[in-house]
């Protein structure tokens, strides 16, 4: 009974429910757009005057910090994003909706994939809002780069929703948003080669630099700044693919019903 | 082990061969050393209103959640129509609808976008779906509210299109968890009344939890769970005779050995 097509019928259900859910919560739409807005109009025009960016690859001459910050903060719409469904799961669960989800007959890896594809839909269309506004900003890479950069945010958005399935069906104390925002928001935000260069955090702390090499976050921001000047970063690519693998294993691991995570949680509420 | 004690049998020889909407066998399940169920058996027959009867933490929604496959049990097997549901949960899924204890729907969404999204869980093609939901609502009297938001309907109302929803699929084995708590009178009535004619004109199997007692009507097969144990199941005529009580709700006291203090949480 079940073929591809309902299989496809069931994805595009979850998918329009999350783009439904996402038109009608103004305040998540608006916030997740006002964000990155004010981090490239308060902060980069702060740091503008502070550091001087070198010609480093993907770009050609000296840039604008504006431009640095840009693809970082396109991956920050994704991590937000990741992390918002993430405790929307731990919402879903609490009113049951997880359950709704759960129960359909098709493959529980299937429904997570699908979620997770629904997430990394809306994460998609709000980076793209960003990036035609932050055109005006002259933010302006090539039009090619406007196609190029669709897989790495497809790639980087899965990988970064998968991260936030994970920590749903792992962590229990992901009960509120300032929680995230303080052990995994900031930190991989922070560690990364979002706001500054890795060479330039080298020199600053050899630490951070190696936190920031294995930060996934850095990755999916290098593999989205190289895109969007249309080149490809194998190595990028390659490390998120990678993250990406290792998290929707775990996340499946995670909600399988034999392993008693599920169990253990409901058991404690 | 339960006592069998169903008086008088009326499942017809044709199904007496079929598998059953819903058969649990040796359930033992345990979060830590809490043990929350413990060797239950049960089943629920095609068109069968059966009843479980159990106090606030006897472990009727641990029983839920095992059944629809949440998570798995430490022991024991439940089979959906024949269909194990560790094993091959797909078809034992598609055949089961669901109404949860809490509240399940989008507040945000519109009464059609969530039995949308629920059809569209089951695989169903839209314009199907379309059909199945007018129906559904028709039958249960808010058609002329599908556009609304769930948010603008009122408690009953929800609970009304939590049924629908977990019927749109045309399951035939229903599960509901608590579906009257919070429901005034009427709500309570029209939706009891509802089910019970499901079981009785589309020969769905039914099983329905609850603590209140008057639910249960005299042609309901009932299951008494206590402390995660069935301390008794049959009709309720034949729990009545067993236990030698004047009521049900004295045979429920006495099956469950409540003190009168206790009594309190079983009464409606």
């Amino acid at each position: 009974m079940m073929q591809a097509s309902s299989y496809a019928i069931c994805l595009s259900g979850v998918v329009e429910r999350e783009a439904l859910r996402w038109l009608n919560q103004r305040g998540r739409f608006v916030s997740a757009l006002v964000r990155p807005l004010v981090w490239l109009a308060i902060f980069a025009a702060g740091f503008h005057f502070v550091l001087g960016v070198s010609i480093i690859p993907p770009y050609e001459t000296y840039i604008p910090y504006e431009v640095y910050i840009a693809p970082g903060l396109v991956a920050m719409i994704l991590l937000f994003n990741g992390m918002q469904s993430s405790l929307s799961m731990v919402y879903d669960r609490e009113m049951g909706s997880m359950k709704t989800l759960l129960i359909s007959p098709f493959p529980r890896w299937f429904l997570l994939v699908a979620k997770l594809l629904a997430g990394v839909f809306v994460s998609t269309v709000q980076a793209y809002i960003f990036l035609a506004i932050a055109w005006f900003w002259d933010i302006t890479p090539p039009w090619g780069g406007y196609l190029a950069v669709l897989p790495a945010l497809l790639l980087s958005g899965l990988m970064l929703g998968a991260l936030g399935l994970v920590l749903s069906s792992f962590i229990r104390q992901l009960e509120n948003f300032a929680g995230v925002m303080n052990f995994v928001i900031f930190p991989m935000f922070f560690t990364s080669s979002a706001l500054y260069p890795l060479w330039r955090v080298k020199e600053a702390s050899l630490v951070v630099y190696w936190l920031s090499e294995i930060n996934p976050f850095t990755h999916a921001t290098e593999l989205i700044r190289f895109a969007l000047y249309e080149k490809f970063e194998p190595l990028a690519a390659l490390v998120v693919a990678a993250y990406l693998f290792v998290f929707v294993v775990l996340a499946v691991w995670g909600y399988d019903p034999g392993r008693g995570l599920m169990a253990r949680r409901a058991g404690g509420e | 082990m339960a006592p069998e004690l169903a008086l008088a049998d009326p499942a017809p020889a044709a199904e007496a061969h079929a598998p059953a909407p819903l058969a649990v066998s040796g359930l033992s399940h345990a979060f830590g050393k809490r043990t929350v169920l413990d060797a239950v058996d049960l089943t629920v027959r095609a068109g069968s209103f059966t009843v479980l009867l159990g106090l606030n933490g006897a472990g009727k929604t641990t029983l839920f959640a095992l059944v629809t496959r949440l998570y798995h049990a430490r022991a024991g097997t439940i089979t959906v129509f024949g269909h194990d549901i560790q094993r091959t949960p797909g078809p034992a899924l598609a055949r089961m609808g669901v109404v949860f204890q809490q509240p399940t729907l989008d507040l945000d969404l519109t009464v059609e976008q969530n039995l949308r999204y629920h059809a569209a869980l089951h695989g169903m093609p839209r314009r199907l779906a379309a059909s199945r939901l007018l129906e559904e609502l028709t039958r249960i009297g808010l058609e002329g509210r599908r556009r609304d938001k769930v948010r603008q309907l009122s408690g009953g109302q929800r609970r009304r299109v939590e049924l629908a929803r977990a019927l749109l699929h045309r399951p035939s084995l229903l599960l509901l968890d608590e579906p009257t708590v919070g429901l005034d009178l009427a709500s309570r009535h029209f939706l009891l009344e509802h089910v019970r004619t499901l079981c009785r004109e589309q020969g769905i199997g039914v099983l329905w939890a609850t603590h209140l007692i008057d639910e249960v009507g005299a042609d309901a097969d009932v299951v008494v769970l206590h402390r995660g144990r069935v301390v008794a199941s049959g009709r309720p005529a034949a729990l009545i005779a067993m236990t030698g009580a004047r009521d049900l709700r004295d045979a429920f006291a006495a099956l469950t050995g409540l003190a009168s203090r206790e009594e309190g949480g079983a009464e409606g």
